[in-house]
């Protein structure tokens, strides 16, 4: 199933339980699909039109009254498009805002450089007091929404749009705010997060069948991330790589390597987008153009376990 | 005491509280004293002892460098004690420059980063509207403060969602920071700009005159749109120093003896 059908499921799931919950698309309900819901809750469901600013705005004043408003678009329209909304009017004001962007740096695809935000994460994430969580699967998504309801604040879910590949199963748990350690291994720690983790999990068959015993940790939540688990896993292992669908400078990388520099330095290396811009192409090519593939994985992480004090 | 003497009284406020720090926006806090008295005198349905009230009309002052004409009101109407005033921009303060919803009792949106507050306040006349509450959406935006973008998408969303719950106040005192605003970026004609985007528009000839301003809203109350009151304001209305300093007064030093010179010019006695 396409991650946006699940989205859709379950923001109406939660519309009916909940009857604070608004839904505010900007012209792109259709790809997002959330269309549907329109018809579903006549008053709490709005498009507002191609209009980023206005939406990020209208989403704070309905909360400054007590609903709790999902916006929705594209990864870049939610981010840098619209910071200073989401940073004064949503977060300086301690509004409860969700902010759904899809379509995250290489799986914008066709859209290409001017649709595929690399950056998204680092823009929000140099914000003070907003959650930045990006799912690895449908059932991880499901799972989350409801806790990121239940939780005041500004929230950015960092949605993949298509069909994903499943790592969790339905009984999957856990906490939005720990990380999801995947695989216990001694020899290096993977940090990985979205549909990285997929990737991770097809480069960690190829690395055991080399004998290496790599612990995989899941990073959900980027902010606030898991600083417990990250330096237990550094301690334990030694040396680090961290795999992730963003420019390294701002995202993942950048995060992990905040924690470690002051808790626990080990040698650490990243996948993700070395500081590029993006380009049209389907995931495959676009993989290989960035080296996000397994195999690239496997050799970032023969190269860091180089590095590991012996 | 008449709105006149509240303006007066008020514009007292304003200048003690600028005056204390030695710099402020004094301007655009003057041009609207009239305005503030006249809503919350006569028309705004809130609680001073229950700032928080459910079903509460509100009041978004977008141009939220206003925050010393906002506090003025708010302290006159008993929200917090006179002697905050004396705090504006002071270490710890409850009074920024601009206005904060988590810090200032009474005020009902973070504002100053222009443009965002009118989509704020027109977020939250949807929000009255799903709850059916009955309450007024009023908002105040700086003529300036119209060349943002922004606005005008807030403008259409009001229109396209019907929110005739929205009485909204431009405070056209044709002056903005770095000048007047027909040298810089014209946004005549307003009020045709306003019709244009479906709005009921109200010119009003003086905006500081509290009459003018009160017929202004009532007539806008019968409205099935948006309603757009165009107040013709003077930036740094009623103190002379300040009417004089033109566009320099959106931001000003005073010193001392200028708030005791303005303070005399209030009282009558200069």
């Amino acid at each position: 199933m396409e991650m946006r059908q699940v989205l859709a499921a379950e923001l109406e799931k939660l519309m009916a339980q909940n009857e604070n919950i608004v839904l505010i698309d900007a012209d792109l309900s259709k790809p997002n699909g959330l269309a549907g819901l329109k018809s579903k809750f006549l008053e709490r469901a709005m498009d507002i039109g191609i209009s980023e600013q206005n939406m990020a705005c209208i989403a704070a004043g309905m909360s400054s009254y007590g609903m709790i408003p999902f916006i929705s678009t594209f990864t870049p329209f939610a981010t840098r498009r619209i910071c200073d909304q989401i940073a004064v009017s949503c977060a300086y004001a301690k509004q409860n805002v969700k902010i759904i962007g899809t379509d995250p740096g290489i799986s914008a695809e066709f859209n290409g450089g001017t649709h595929m935000s690399m950056e998204d994460i680092g823009v929000l994430r140099s914000i003070p007091e907003i959650v930045v969580f990006e799912p690895v699967d449908n059932n991880q998504l499901k799972k989350a929404l409801p806790q990121i309801v239940d939780y005041y604040g500004v929230v950015y879910i960092r949605a993949f749009r298509k069909e994903t590949p499943d790592v969790f199963d339905e009984s999957c748990d856990f906490d939005l705010f720990k990380a999801l350690k995947i695989k216990d291994g001694e020899d290096l720690s993977i940090f990985c997060s979205g549909l990285m983790v997929h990737e991770t999990l097809l480069a960690d068959k190829e690395l055991k069948s080399q004998g290496i015993n790599a612990e995989i940790i899941n990073i959900h939540t980027i902010k606030p991330i898991d600083r417990t688990a990250i330096i237990e896993s550094a301690k334990k292992t030694g040396v680090v790589l961290t795999v992730e669908n963003h420019n390294i400078i701002g995202g993942l990388k950048s995060a992990v390597c905040e924690v470690l520099m002051e808790e626990f330095p080990v040698p650490l290396r990243a996948i993700g987008i070395n500081d590029k811009f993006g380009q049209v192409g389907k995931m495959p090519y676009l993989k290989e153009q960035y080296n996000m593939r397994a195999e690239d994985i496997v050799n970032k992480a023969l190269e860091v376990l180089n590095l590991k004090c012996k | 005491m008449d709105f006149a003497q509240k303006c007066n009284k008020i514009r007292q406020m304003i200048l003690k509280t600028i005056g204390n720090l030695g710099v402020g926006h004094i301007g655009g806090s003057l041009s609207i004293v009239e305005l503030l008295v006249v809503l919350y005198d006569k028309y705004m349905n809130v609680n001073p002892k229950d700032p928080n009230m459910v079903g509460r009309d509100r009041l978004i002052v977008s141009k939220g460098h206003s925050g010393p004409a906002v506090y003025s009101i708010l302290c006159s109407k008993g929200y917090f004690p006179e002697d905050w005033l004396l705090t504006l921009n002071k270490p710890g303060t409850n009074l920024p420059s601009h206005c904060d919803m988590n810090k200032t009792p009474g005020v009902d949106m973070t504002t100053g980063s222009l443009g965002q507050g009118f989509s704020c306040a027109m977020g939250v006349a949807k929000a009255s509207k799903i709850k059916n509450d009955g309450a007024t959406i009023y908002t105040i935006i700086g003529d300036g403060e119209s060349q943002e973008g922004q606005i005008w998408e807030a403008a259409m969303f009001a229109s396209q969602q019907k929110l005739d719950n929205v009485i909204a106040f431009t405070d056209y005192n044709k002056m903005q920071l770095d000048g007047p605003i027909e040298e810089i970026c014209n946004i005549t004609p307003l009020d045709d700009k306003w019709r244009a985007f479906g709005w009921n528009v109200i010119v009003v000839k003086d905006g500081n005159n509290c009459e003018e301003i009160d017929a202004a809203i009532t007539l806008a109350k019968f409205s099935e749109k948006p309603s757009m009151i165009i107040l013709n304001t003077i930036k740094g209305k009623g103190i002379s120093f300040a009417e004089k300093a033109g566009a320099g007064n959106h931001s000003m030093q005073i010193t001392p003896e200028m708030m005791a010179q303005g303070l005399a010019e209030l009282r009558g006695e200069a």
